[in-house]
């Protein structure tokens, strides 16, 4: 599902008089059945970006289109919004801290339930969702607190999937994990988008992450959005990325530390180390 | 080498979760180590193998409940998280656990007032932190309202300023962007020629790892290697090595030929650019 925001505003009310911009002419697209990346410095509205997307908070100015749904500032409807709100599946940060059910199955039959799905339905779904996410189904009928906290933030990602969302919204969802471990979660999130051509947005600070696994990139600098490219397009320029205060994936780091030593330009940006490998190789240079 | 600063003998410790409950397991157990003068250790590991435990019990967060830990030679006393004057310094990945002083001076200078620092010893510390840290600056500004980044080197500002003989890094400098992080680790390495401090640094970032001088790896609550991180990372084929070790491996597998031995990113490069094939080609070119 597309989504458009044009010229964008929100603020937080800091008290009767006094707000905080947090967002401010946002320009962006998020391309159907793309993953795009949103990146940026702490602090520079990337998390208030997802919250407007879903309405948590209210935008004061611009146009959010999501599909064939408008919400228009100007003439602010609460039911456009939350209808677009129903296309959505948000994984919060640290996720694992918003469970609260005695057991699994209750925690990531919740949301379905809510939404009117026979609870016995909503059971056969969490059991397949639960094979999914890589939680063996036993754990089904255990309490999500006796976990460990990747487990958990399984449970949690399940939960949301149970939803059915049009448009998955992920918080920097590997924070906080071993190497080990976010890669599981990941790839877990890849393989779901790829396999349900679903409209993903992640949110991350990790440029090397995103580097890895988004097709798009969208660069975000005090409250606006300054960047939005194809993801090598976005990496191919350090100097500008350094001016929103942002460092290149490390790989792209070391090609240019050999490109600057050895004299050359390989022809392409590397992300993974194995197109390094590749491309040092083709230049000749072993 | 040096004399060692810090040793421990068969440490144990369990948390315990409720009086009537079996069976808690050990979140430490016979863990020996010795870690000399002047040396940067890090310790690697999986979430839940204990590393953050053992850094809590080095530096008396938590009290062991077997083995013992001596300081230059002094077995410490199990109350030793009363001495205020314990030279070793824990920074965790949580700067906000650190922040205290209503300004970043403040904050570093509380340390120092709390052990009874001089006047004119304090400020000339604090003056000296601000400056390598950089962040004179921000010095008026309360740390609180900083980006992570900044309050994390002001929490390790805070530490250094105490000119412990041990800090503990954990995971201290994942809040860090990778400059900064590079920054901080080359000035780690300066102090640690310079004022032969010594470093623990627990981390998940092999990068960060391949800068000790030792690695100890610890699985369910047990160091099962320790070595050079050469040596470590030969044995562990499943740690992801750090990115010029990863290069090279990559080389060889696509079946070129490479030194045979552990290379830092350095090295590779040097390698790379120095190569005859490399000269052969701008012969050619």
């Amino acid at each position: 599902m597309h989504i458009t925001l044009e010229d964008v505003a929100a603020d937080y009310k800091l008290g009767p008089i006094r707000h905080a911009d947090v967002l401010v002419h946002v320009q962006a697209v998020f391309r159907d059945k793309a993953l795009t990346a949103v990146i940026g410095h702490t602090g520079s509205g990337k998390t208030s970006l997802l919250k407007v997307l879903t309405g948590l908070i209210t935008p004061t100015q611009g146009r959010i289109r999501v599909g064939d749904i408008m919400v228009d500032a100007q003439d602010y409807s609460a039911s456009h919004h939350k209808a677009i709100r129903k296309k959505m599946g948000l994984v919060f940060q640290y996720p694992e801290t918003q469970l609260f059910a005695e057991t699994v199955e209750k925690d990531i039959i919740f949301g379905p339930m809510n939404l009117g799905v026979p609870e016995q339905e909503a059971k056969e779904q969490a059991r397949e969702l639960a094979i999914k996410v890589g939680l063996d189904p036993k754990l089904l009928a255990a309490s999500p607190f006796s976990l460990s906290n990747g487990q958990r933030r399984r449970v949690a990602i399940a939960g949301i999937l149970a939803m059915k969302p049009d448009i998955l919204m992920l918080d920097e969802p590997a924070a906080g994990l071993d190497p080990a471990g976010r890669k599981d979660i990941l790839s877990l999130i890849m393989n779901w988008h790829r396999e349900h051509q679903l409209t993903t947005i992640l949110v991350t600070q990790d440029i090397d992450e995103a580097a890895c696994y988004a097709d798009e990139m969208i660069v975000m600098s005090e409250g606006t959005v300054v960047m939005q490219a194809d993801t090598r397009e976005v990496l191919s320029d350090p100097e500008l990325l350094r001016a929103y205060n942002l460092e290149s994936p490390r790989v792209r780091v070391l090609q240019e530390k050999i490109e600057y030593r050895a004299g050359i330009k390989l022809p392409r940006v590397c992300i993974t180390i194995e197109e390094l490998a590749s491309a040092l190789i083709e230049a000749g240079l072993v | 080498m040096a004399e060692p600063v810090l040793e421990v003998k068969g440490l144990s410790f369990r948390y315990i979760q409720h009086h009537d409950q079996q069976g808690d397991s050990e979140a430490i157990s016979n863990v020996s180590l010795r870690i000399l003068r002047g040396e940067w250790v890090a310790l690697l590991g999986r979430n839940g193998s204990g590393k953050s435990t053992l850094a809590k019990l080095l530096a008396g967060i938590l009290s062991p409940h077997g083995g013992e830990i001596l300081l230059h030679g002094e077995p410490l006393d199990m109350d030793h998280s009363r001495r205020s004057d314990l030279p070793i310094g824990i920074i965790t990945h949580h700067p906000d656990d650190h922040m205290i002083g209503t300004t970043v001076q403040d904050d570093i200078a509380f340390g120092l007032e709390n052990r009874n620092i001089p006047y004119d010893e304090m400020k000339h510390r604090v003056e000296e932190v601000l400056e390598r840290f950089k962040l004179s600056p921000y010095r008026h500004h309360d740390p609180s309202r900083l980006s992570s980044g900044l309050k994390q080197l002001a929490a390790i500002a805070g530490v250094l300023a105490l000119k412990p003989s041990l800090i503990i890094l954990d995971e201290a400098l994942t809040m860090l962007d990778t400059r900064s992080k590079l920054e901080m680790i080359d000035t780690l390495r300066q102090l640690q020629v310079s004022e032969a401090i010594t470093i623990l640094s627990i981390t998940h970032d092999m990068n960060e790892a391949a800068a000790a001088d030792r690695l100890f790896i610890m699985e369910s609550g047990t160091i099962t290697a320790s070595g050079t991180p050469d040596a470590i990372f030969k044995l562990y084929q499943e740690l992801e090595p750090p990115l010029g070790e990863s290069l090279r491996r990559c080389l060889l597998h696509k079946g070129r030929k490479v030194p045979s031995k552990y290379m830092t990113e350095e090295e590779v490069v040097d390698w790379l650019c120095t190569s005859p094939s490399k000269t052969l080609r701008q012969i050619t070119s």
